[in-house]
């Protein structure tokens, strides 16, 4: 089994989404080449040293922007003689595995969260409100990993090949302009220990900051649910749930939200989940570890307070 | 004037609570609430809009599945569509399968643009626009929360992991749709009633020349572990007690 692994960077180092990926390789094979879609000696330097990757596959040519139409080719040359190519199920591999997969005639296998054998797979389906055990009958498997069921591997202890890897060549029919990131100095979402999301009980776009002192002494990341952000009160991608973001924290504070299944798929994973909210009856509560019934506006800058 | 092609699924509604099947094979369906997929519903008023601005000429609904899935053509109709292919497969259809049998038609129908939702929420994929796009080797727009259509060419704002990205596509190229794109319409009684007139070609699977055979083999289908709720606290020092003493995470 010779996997390969398409890695997403930052111009600093390949991301968690990257490092749980290479977990769920080692889980099918032990030959994995990680391939960098960055002309970054810094993403390549920190890679070398990620636990269980043989080779980096290095790569140049045009790269910017990591658009779908330039990489998808480039990728596939590398992927002929592995047996599987896999990547995080961020919104990075869910834009350009499916066009790899395609360029191979194979049926890609997303966003799956349990390797039974190198052929067999589990994946959430329904919002994860089913779960499909599903065998590949294609020679090369293309995978999307969902990357809270794998723990990241670890980056201080490897001491992988550098391979020199394909150039990538303009397509032409795409462009970049530019990319707008939410600025933060909290953690990412999905890579946040604690999440304090709010919901359509906080009211307003000017309320939601009453969370930030809770989220900052805790170190939390800020998310929201559906319909806060479909209020207009934080930006789309703040949000956790279906149709959002997957997160699986160890502690997930759930304050405002009623709990629609929708948001339930994006968290129900948390190690433990609180929730705090004034209707007792929010359908909420029947999956939180811990519920607080009461009013948030007062809950709230006691907890921040007190914690 | 562009001719726009959207293909749509029809689903299980997203309001249903969803159950397997008796022998762990599948989600039942029978006697179910089905809909349109609500991001094929934003890909059609996406295209109505273009349509309403002047900007393209013929919206072409086409939909694989079951009998039903006239049902959910006739409600893009009602929208704004104007005629409509339903390839005819009783059973589940991959993404690639799909993909091919819509790489055929914009072949044949001389399709612009593609518009059509980013995911169904059945299987949750998200893999077919992305695979057209690839066997077409056409532009890519995925995830759309915006679209400026300028000759030849589309500004869209996409929306990713931590925020947005702004792309320029040329025509023909395909569009993907999320969530904030924008707000479907609800049909109107008179335009209910046109939709009925409005035609369809049916063809099934098997003339369509496109190996339609599984790739992906479902060996079951299961309900997750539930989670079951745990306990109510009293008041803000209980719950810091409990973070502090029995979870250990502050």
């Amino acid at each position: 089994m010779s996997i390969l692994v398409i890695a997403e960077s930052n111009g600093i180092e390949v991301d968690r989404g990257t490092l749980s990926a290479i977990t769920a390789a080692q889980k099918i094979g032990d030959k994995i080449n990680l391939l960098i879609l960055e002309d970054s000696e810094q993403v390549i330097n920190k890679a070398k040293k990620i636990k269980g990757v043989t080779n980096i596959i290095t790569t140049s040519g045009d790269l910017q922007g990591g658009l779908a139409e330039n990489l998808a080719p480039l990728i596939s040359e590398c992927a002929k003689d592995v047996t599987h190519v896999l990547s995080s199920a961020g919104t990075f591999g869910k834009n350009i595995m499916p066009r790899v997969s395609a360029l191979n005639d194979s049926q890609q296998i997303s966003d799956i969260c349990e390797i039974i054998d190198a052929d067999t797979f589990v994946r959430p389906i329904y919002a994860g409100n089913a779960l499909a055990t599903v065998k590949s009958l294609d020679k090369i498997k293309f995978i999307t990993v969902r990357s809270t069921a794998f723990q990241a591997a670890n980056d201080q202890d490897g001491d992988a090949e550098i391979v020199e890897g394909p150039v990538a060549e303009t397509n032409g029919k795409s462009s970049f302009v530019k990319r707008d990131l939410s600025e933060s100095d909290r953690p990412e979402l999905t890579a946040a220990k604690i999440v304090v999301s709010g919901g359509r009980g906080i009211g307003s776009a000017d309320n939601f900051s009453i969370l930030d002192p809770l989220a900052d002494k805790l170190g939390a990341a800020v998310g929201a649910s559906r319909a806060a952000v479909d209020a207009g009160y934080v930006p789309n991608d703040y949000q956790v749930g279906q149709t959002g973001k997957v997160v699986a924290p160890e502690l997930y504070i759930a304050v405002g939200i009623s709990g629609a299944i929708q948001h339930l798929a994006g968290m129900k994973d948390s190690k433990t989940i609180v929730a705090i909210n004034k209707d007792e009856d929010a359908p909420i509560f029947q999956i939180a570890d811990y519920g607080l019934v009461g009013d948030l506006f007062e809950i709230i800058p006691e907890l921040s307070d007190k914690i | 004037m562009m001719k726009i092609l959207v293909p749509v699924k029809r689903v299980i509604d997203y309001n249903v609570k969803i159950r397997v099947n008796s022998d762990s094979s599948a989600v039942e369906t029978n006697n179910v609430k089905m809909s349109m997929n609500p991001f094929d519903e934003i890909a059609v008023e996406e295209a109505v809009r273009l349509k309403e601005a002047g900007l393209a000429e013929e919206i072409i609904i086409v939909s694989i599945g079951d009998k039903g899935s006239q049902e959910t053509i006739r409600t893009a109709f009602a929208m704004g569509g104007d005629r409509g292919v339903h390839i005819v497969n009783d059973l589940n259809t991959e993404p690639l399968v799909v993909a091919k049998i819509l790489k055929n038609l914009i072949e044949k129908e001389a399709i612009d643009i593609v518009i059509m939702g980013k995911q169904a929420i059945d299987d949750d994929s998200n893999q077919t626009g992305q695979m057209l796009a690839a066997l077409l080797d056409w532009p890519q727009a995925t995830f759309a929360s915006k679209l400026e259509l300028n000759d030849n060419q589309i500004k869209v704002i996409r929306e990713i992991d931590g925020g947005l990205e702004t792309l320029n596509v040329k025509l023909p190229c395909i569009v993907t749709t999320d969530l904030r794109l924008n707000e479907p319409r609800y049909a109107s009684l008179p335009n209910i009633m046109k939709a009925k007139k409005k035609e369809i070609i049916e063809t099934p699977i098997e003339e369509t020349g496109v190996d339609f055979s599984s790739r992906l083999e479902v060996l079951k289908v299961e309900e997750p572990e539930v989670r079951s709720g745990g306990r109510k606290v009293e008041d803000v020092n209980e719950l810091i007690s409990v973070l502090k003493n029995e979870v250990g995470v502050i």
